[in-house]
């Protein structure tokens, strides 16, 4: 290939700059003393969210508290730790943190890098439109349409690989502006996982504006991220799982977060061992 | 370490070419509009002074992002105003040009400006008093002698805008840092070499870019 110079050079660049920095990975095996480290979103309504008064509020993060009470970690002993999506494979390879459970679709690229336990959600590639359209009702009409979805997010990827590869797709750096240029008819629709749609609809700021289209257009399976080979948490964790659904946790977690928008969730799905 | 380079999957080179294009439209924009800014801040109407004043404090301490989505958010998403392109990712990359021209322009205007004050107001006088008026005054004795000294300065603007061009995939342009969104999130086992790929193609771009500046800016240099 022609670009084969290109990563030489860039093999040579990456070399200068890891051996200038020196990048240390720590040895903190993510629970220090008796407190235990737990990766979450902190910009996901309704998954994974971090209050102005500094509380931790969603279903991820309700399930994170119930998976660290099942290990043996009281409310108050859980570290919540900012886990952007990028970063998630790091922050666990690095033992910064014990688990993740921030919306983490489980795919084989990731299971290269990081164990997952679960799946504990099943979400699908949705839209979001505005209550008043329904001029969406299958995935082929997408490509008259004006989509808005994060920069480079992988279901943007599926839109223009895979779905709709002639939809007019618009990338921002975030939901929230998406949400601003659906409201103002810019765009048509805003694509990602059906969760994270209905987080937003539930938002008190947009209920009533929007609807979701419930078009599943792909299948997406949250699982709680550990690190490689450690079977002895992930087992735990499984167990924990099996538990919070047989219970009526799940269920009533479930509910009480997605439950305003309307939202057609796939019943919790079997953990895989 | 450096497999993603070679699967054909990612457009390197077109990525880099939008920065580049970006970079040199907003470059081009940004000279015309800090030579405007300037004559205005230099001019005798009290007016014009004022408002270049108060344009140039304002936007340049106004954070980049914020211009920029506030150019996607108010003049597109809100006002409609879509400058002319078809498609989003050329509404974004207009809008980015905008939005950069507006903010670069402020630096551009004080670079000159540095420039101005290394002519001797002797020769402005003296060209008043040869009768000149004064737009004569500015682009026959004045600005000629002010771009010459301005350089240096104007080349470091040059290179931070070009850097600052990979703000504008926060608003849908598809440039270098789009494409960089687009491989973190599929490469996250080689999150290092992405960042380092990047860098050298940002230093490949920026270097030159001082290197002939800085050439250029000791030829030109008016000798006094």
């Amino acid at each position: 290939m022609k670009l084969r110079t290109t990563s030489a050079a860039a093999a040579a660049a990456v070399v200068l700059a890891l051996t200038a920095t020196a990048c240390g990975t720590g040895s903190d095996s993510g629970s220090n003393g008796d407190k235990i480290n737990v990766g979450i979103k902190f910009d996901q309504p309704g998954l994974g969210l971090k209050t102005p008064d500094g509380k931790y509020a969603g279903f991820d993060v309700d399930v994170a508290r119930y998976v660290a009470k099942e290990l043996g970690f009281a409310e108050d002993k859980i570290n919540f730790k900012q886990a952007p999506s990028a970063e998630r494979e790091n922050l666990i390879k690095n033992g910064d943190v014990k688990f993740v459970v921030a919306s983490y679709s489980i795919n084989d690229k990731r299971k290269k890098e990081v164990d997952f336990a679960g799946p504990y959600f099943l979400a699908h590639q949705d839209l979001l439109v505005r209550a008043d359209d329904s001029s969406i009702t299958k995935v082929e009409d997408l490509n008259a349409k004006k989509l808005c979805s994060v920069t480079g997010s992988t279901s943007a990827q599926n839109v223009k690989d895979k779905l709709a590869p002639k939809a007019d797709l618009q990338q921002l750096g975030g939901y929230s502006e998406c949400l601003t240029g659906l409201e103002n008819k810019a765009v048509d629709a805003l694509t990602t996982d059906d969760s994270i749609l209905a987080g937003y609809a539930s938002q008190k700021d947009h209920a009533g504006k929007f609807k979701l289209a419930g078009l599943r257009m792909s299948d997406e399976k949250y699982g709680i991220g550990v690190k490689k080979g450690d079977d002895e948490l992930r087992g735990k964790i499984n167990k924990a799982l099996e538990k919070m659904v047989s219970d009526g946790t799940w269920e009533k977690l479930v509910k009480q977060h997605f439950g305003p928008s309307g939202y057609k969730y796939e019943p919790a799905p079997k953990v895989e061992n | 370490m450096f497999d993603f380079l070679d699967s054909g999957q990612y457009d390197l080179l077109g990525a880099f070419w939008v920065t580049a294009k970006l970079a040199l439209y907003s470059a081009i924009g940004s000279l015309i509009w800090g030579t405007a800014l300037v004559s205005m801040r230099v001019s005798p109407v009290p007016l014009m002074r004022s408002f270049g004043t108060a344009y140039v404090n304002l936007v340049r301490n106004t954070p980049l992002t914020v211009v920029l989505v506030g150019c996607l958010l108010g003049l597109n998403q809100t006002l409609g105003i879509t400058l002319g392109g078809g498609r989003s990712e050329d509404i974004g990359f207009r809008l980015a040009v905008l939005g950069l021209v507006a903010y670069t322009g402020t630096f551009v205007c004080e670079a000159l400006r540095s420039g101005i004050n290394t002519v001797p107001a002797g020769q402005a006088e003296a060209a008043r008093a040869l009768g000149m008026s004064f737009t004569q005054v500015l682009t026959v004795v004045v600005l000629p002698q002010a771009f010459r000294a301005a350089v240096t300065p104007l080349a470091n603007v040059l290179i931070a805008l070009t850097k600052n061009t990979t703000v504008a995939a926060a608003i849908g342009a598809v440039d270098a840092a789009f494409l960089m969104k687009t491989m973190i999130e599929n490469e996250t086992d080689a999150l290092f070499a992405v960042f380092a790929v990047f860098a050298f193609g940002f230093i490949v771009l920026t270097l030159p870019t001082g290197l002939i500046l800085g050439w250029a800016a000791k030829r030109l240099a008016v000798k006094r």
